[in-house]
């Protein structure tokens, strides 16, 4: 309550102080007072909407502390004997261990091979003007916006053949169709950002194309390298279609061990409840360094 | 940026061209080539013609199919548009509430698709789920397993739970970039809130609004996961939209024939819409000096 009253009372105050630091706070304070009611109540908008965000991520967690008899005896808010068992059982049997192991695994590999390859393209897309360029741009972007859903019997066809089912380089490859496009986009959004100047005054220095490329022009679009990696990161972690048609056992995704466990007769709830909750703890991990390029990366580059 | 005309750039996108041709191309003929032909089995194929379309564009299950992804595309569109646009508009633009709000909102966008729907199919349960448990003590039937009007409201506050941020960051986004003169000038013509929001406000973000409405239809007319994992498609076929279809009809029964035509029908449509996106994305905006990168 204190909180909320000082402004009031320094507002108050401006009268017995007429000088001094307090002015041109008091100032501001006053400004705030002359607004409509309604204006001093826009907080609540986004504080209502976040606590809808928040709800279910809420009861994920308070289920995964909970054993799965106090889960399906009885209806309690919070958990009365909260317990770390289900994250045990998830660090300790392979068969879930291993789905998250599994997961990182492709979609690092992944991440960097859609970073590598499209880091000269967005360069060449960003500087020069080549023969078919705007088509090939609008060709990459279909295969971002295709249903995985189309892909996932051709690409089990495919990679069949090639005898990579149940690899992690299957499904890492399988996920540049939607990633590699994606990354392009981004990069293309961030280099168009920095002006051509600066590699015309590097090649007059005497500056080879690979050394301005790795030395000047890559610092320079840091930022944009790591929003396009965290972007492939996330949209290849959040997908489990294609991932689960790819893999049966050895390259199997966590996404698609949480599935099968759903599909199982004796369910364990808080086990589940766990798994779901360390999957979001990525995400969750980096969102404070990627805040500002949230809308720009979903964009695909061109907010 | 002017840009110089140089073929040789060719070859910095040829790693990217041979990436993605390996996993777009390729899969991308074997659809076509399924989509005209027939099997008794034993990979033995012949020619099937137009057959497969033809039976396809006739077929109910296609049409309906078709009819319920757009019935749901629309309605999370005119949920999470106008909400996205108001919760923006509230939101804080300086001080220690930016942050906050940017985060926590963005956090439903980073949740892997089959969690979103796991998280949604325990919060929906009646006995052991919030959502479920509060509406049935309050006396209103409420099961999505049972009941397809439930089943399609689970569906769809799951979406504009997932997804909203993504509207609400874009116009966020489109809003912080109009400068502070625009205000004062409106402040001191007298402008109602209202003006405000129809002159200033509403025009700068009409490119944001365009993208955020592309992705959200595009986005949603290709969803699958996460109704897939609450209701599997049911009760019934009554949240069946297409990729559910689509997985149902080629993984589950192997009909490869009729699967392809509908892939390829699917991917017309999405191509389509891509155009507009492209369109959009390279044109609207383009006249007007728009700060690109930074």
């Amino acid at each position: 309550m204190s909180v909320v009253t000082e402004p009031q009372q320094s507002a108050r105050s401006t009268g017995a102080l007429p000088q001094g630091r307090v002015t041109g706070q008091s100032r501001l304070h006053l400004e705030k007072a002359k607004r409509p009611i309604s204006e001093r109540f826009t907080f609540l908008v986004p504080t209502l909407y976040i606590i809808f965000l928040m709800l279910p991520i809420y009861w994920l967690f308070n289920m995964s502390l909970k054993t799965n008899q106090e889960i399906l005896s009885g209806f309690s808010l919070w958990p009365t004997n909260p317990t770390l068992a289900n994250y045990m059982v998830i660090f300790t049997d392979p068969s879930w261990y291993s789905g998250y192991i599994n997961s990182i695994t492709y979609v690092v590999l992944n991440t960097v091979i859609s970073v590598a390859v499209a880091l000269p393209a967005a360069y060449a897309f960003s500087r020069y003007r080549f023969l078919g360029d705007k088509h090939l741009f609008f060709w990459l972007l279909t295969n971002r916006m295709a249903p995985p859903a189309v892909f996932a019997l051709p690409f089990f066809q495919l990679y069949s053949s090639f005898g990579l089912i149940d690899t992690h380089i299957a499904v890492a490859l399988a996920h540049c169709l939607f990633n590699v496009p994606l990354a392009v986009w981004i990069l293309e959004g961030f280099m168009s950002g920095v002006p051509k100047e600066i590699d015309e005054t590097a090649y007059i220095d005497g500056y080879s194309f690979p050394k301005f490329f790795v030395k000047i022009f890559m610092p320079l679009i840091a930022s944009g390298i790591g929003v396009a990696a965290f972007f492939c990161f996330m949209f290849s972690w959040v997908e489990l279609l294609i991932a689960r048609t790819l893999t049966t056992t050895d390259a199997k995704p966590i996404a698609a061990t949480m599935t099968r466990t759903v599909s199982a007769s004796g369910l364990d709830w808080g086990v589940l409840a766990a798994a779901g909750v360390l999957t979001i703890i990525p995400g969750a991990l980096v969102i404070w360094f990627v805040r500002n390029y949230i809308a720009k990366g979903f964009a695909l580059g061109r907010v | 940026m002017e840009k110089t005309i140089n073929n040789k750039a060719w070859f910095m996108v040829l790693p990217v061209l041979a990436l993605v041709a390996f996993s777009a191309v390729i899969p991308l003929m074997t659809v076509v080539n399924y989509s005209v032909q027939d099997t008794f089995g034993n990979n033995q194929f012949f020619w099937a013609g137009t057959e497969w379309f033809e039976e396809l564009l006739a077929s109910e299950r296609f049409r309906d199919a078709l009819v319920r992804n757009l019935i749901f595309s629309f309605s999370i569109l005119a949920i999470e548009i106008p909400l996205g646009i108001f919760i923006a508009l509230c939101m804080p633009r300086k001080g220690w509430g930016v942050p906050v709000c940017l985060v926590l909102m963005a956090l439903p966008l980073l949740v892997p698709w089959n969690v979103v729907g796991t998280i949604w199919q325990v919060f929906g349960r009646a006995d052991i789920g919030l959502l479920g448990y509060t509406l049935n003590n309050l006396g209103i039937n409420y099961n999505y397993t049972q009941d397809p009007v439930a089943a399609w409201i689970t569906v769809i506050v799951m979406d504009v739970w997932h997804w909203t941020s993504l509207v609400v960051l874009l116009c966020y986004a489109g809003l912080v970039s109009i400068p502070e003169a625009y205000y004062q000038a409106a402040r001191i013509d007298g402008a109602s809130k209202w003006a405000v929001f129809r002159y200033i406000q509403l025009p700068k973000m009409q490119r944001v609004l365009l993208i955020a409405v592309l992705l959200r239809f595009m986005d949603s007319f290709m969803i699958y996961t996460e109704p897939f994992v609450v209701t599997g498609g049911g009760p019934g076929n009554s949240t069946t939209f297409l990729s559910i279809d689509l997985v149902k009809m080629a993984l589950g029964q192997f009909d490869l024939g009729p699967a392809a035509a509908m892939s390829l029908v699917y991917f017309l449509i999405i191509l389509v819409f891509s155009y507009v996106f492209y369109t959009v994305m390279t044109n609207v905006g383009a006249d007007k000096p728009q700060a690109k990168g930074e």
